[in-house]
């Protein structure tokens, strides 16, 4: 399935293994991000989405196997060749993690006003050139407290695109959006790569929206790649974890609880011993 | 076996505080190598001397005008038994330079400006912020926690001289206004028997360690801070608590080594 050259591949995984205390999140994991498409990574919540993104970006550090992000192993660079690296990507937050004493525009500015000698009219058209595209233009003068949760997801997906980087990692970027504005989002994603050429990687639940914009799926459940393909061949491909996963069937090999003793064992731990009820 | 238990016990509650030093220690000297950036963007720098610095000018205003009447108050009663109210200038002076100016200002200062530091570190890792500018290749702790290093060990002499000149004006309002001291042999006294090296230099240096303790306590605190709503409320608790041991620590150690000959 991945019969790309070495050089179609911006990251690059390999055996990464990864644990949260005794609890391993990651085990063995191998995954290809091609340059230039938009790949999806699925999966049950709490399978380590989130924390996938932060290894690839140096934040994390796994214990075992390596992580090539355009040809460079991230957590064996020096630390300057890391910043130097993170310029050219941009990850959206889950929680959209906007500087609170700075307003949306600030905010958005901040990436170019940190590592461009750009002057203040040129930030400026270049700010509002992505607050537009998210349809935030008006908003520039608010703070992040006075956002709602779908606008400052926005704004931060506009903050993860000022600096126009090679790769952008979207951490569940339609998660409280209305149908309108993840349309546009949804095309949002789909544009940048098209029209830059800039590779995607997208960690999102809303299945038929991001198989209608995905090149690549990757399905990753208890600390392994379940499967992973085209969306269409995944679909076609009828295997019962990921028919479970992209129809959303509540029955099947994927779990919906988090691990942990059985429910009735559970309930019963508690509940009082019947000969307790006479006294 | 209980002895064996206890001793495993503070063992390892020792070798966690060793190792919580260590890393401060290494914390500490990752923000020393964030001083280039500051000289390049010294904005950053005045932005957080205003916020660390004069927004703690009340505080430190008021509590030295009135440290400084209280002790002219005392000392009067003090020294008119001795006859020896001319004196009084020199008293407020040196405890005010020598020990009161840097220490309760310090102390003030880990309450009003160090509290504040740990809280908004902490919470900004909590809620990712300092994940976020990582992100976008900034060095969070060049970027955000250095300037405010810097402004701390920068305002904290300033303050207590500060602290110290309102107490000297606080005496001289209750001891040569109130209380009918001489006005010539308040100054005149203060002038000949305070020497500059002992007594005000030295005072600038015990605030100047305090300043540098303290802020390296918030800063540290607050990096190192359990991102959660509990996490940061403890360790703004801990900034203050440790604050005040180091500063009395300090205190005893420097005031031992300045003037204990
Ligand atoms: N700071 C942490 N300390 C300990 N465990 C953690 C921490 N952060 C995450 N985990 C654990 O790691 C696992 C993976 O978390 P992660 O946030 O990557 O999940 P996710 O796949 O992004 O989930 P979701 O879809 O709900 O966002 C979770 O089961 C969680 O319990
Ligand atoms: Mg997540």
């Amino acid at each position: 399935m991945t019969g790309e050259s070495t050089d179609d591949i911006v990251v690059k995984i390999r055996n990464l293994t990864f644990s949260r205390g005794n609890r391993k999140i990651f085990d063995g994991v191998d995954i290809d991000i091609q340059r230039g498409k938009v790949t999806a990574i699925m999966g049950p919540s709490g399978t380590g989405k989130t924390t996938l993104l932060k290894i690839i970006g140096g934040q994390l550090k796994p214990e075992m196997g390596e992580i090539l992000v355009d040809g460079h192993n991230v957590h064996k660079i020096k630390q300057k060749d890391l910043y130097e690296l993170r310029k050219r990507m941009g990850m959206l937050f889950q929680s959209g993690a906007l500087l609170t004493d700075l307003n949306v525009f600030d905010n958005v500015a901040f990436p170019l006003r940190e590592h461009t000698p750009l002057s203040e009219s040129m930030i400026r058209s270049l700010v509002l050139l992505k607050l537009e595209a998210v349809g935030l233009r008006a908003a520039r003068d608010l703070m992040p407290s006075e956002l709602s949760g779908g606008m400052a997801r926005r704004v931060a997906m506009a903050r993860a695109i000022t600096l126009d980087p090679m790769m952008i990692m979207y951490d569940e970027p339609f998660t409280g959006q209305d149908p309108i504005s993840m349309g546009v989002l949804v095309q949002l994603i789909r544009k940048l790569s098209d029209a830059l050429g800039l590779t995607s990687i997208v960690v999102s639940h809303d299945v038929a929206e991001t198989c209608e914009i995905a090149d690549y799926l990757y399905i990753i459940a208890d600390g392994k790649v379940i499967q992973h393909g085209s969306p269409d061949y995944l679909y076609k491909e009828g295997n019962p974890w990921v028919e479970q996963f992209l129809r959303g069937l509540p029955d099947g090999p994927v779990r919906f609880h988090f691990p942990g003793v059985g429910y009735e064992e559970d309930l019963f731990a508690g509940a009082l011993d019947p000969t307790d009820i006479d006294k | 076996m209980w002895v064996l238990d206890k001793l495993q016990a503070i063992g390892k509650s020792s070798l966690g505080i060793f190792e919580r030093f260590g890393r401060a220690t290494i914390f500490l000297f990752h923000v020393l190598s964030g001083i280039g950036s500051l000289i390049t963007r010294p904005q950053l720098l005045v932005c957080q001397l205003f916020f660390v610095g004069v927004l703690s000018l009340l505080i430190i205003l008021i509590s030295g005008l009135f440290v400084g009447m209280v002790l002219a108050l005392q000392g009067y009663y003090i020294l008119s038994h001795f006859g020896a109210e001319q004196t009084l200038g020199v008293m407020v002076a040196a405890s005010l330079v020598r020990e009161l100016g840097p220490v309760v200002s310090a102390l003030l200062f880990s309450g009003r400006a160090g509290s504040a530091l740990t809280a908004e570190i902490g919470l900004m890792r909590a809620t990712e912020q300092l994940s976020g500018i990582e992100m976008m290749a900034v060095n969070p702790i060049h970027r955000i926690i250095a300037p405010r290093f810097w402004a701390g060990v920068i305002s904290m002499p300033l303050l207590a001289s500060l602290f110290s000149s309102l107490g000297v004006l606080g005496g001289y309002f209750v001891g040569v206004l109130l209380l009918g001291v001489d006005d010539g042999a308040f100054w005149s006294q203060m002038q000949s028997k305070l020497d500059f090296y002992d007594d005000v230099l030295n005072g600038v240096i015990k605030s100047i360690i305090f300043g540098f303790a303290v802020t390296w306590i918030a800063i540290f605190e607050g990096y190192d801070a359990i991102p959660t709503s509990e996490g940061v409320s403890r360790a703004t608790t801990r900034t203050v608590v440790y604050s005040a041991f180091a500063i009395l620590g300090l205190d005893f150690v420097l005031t031992a080594l300045m003037f204990g000959n």
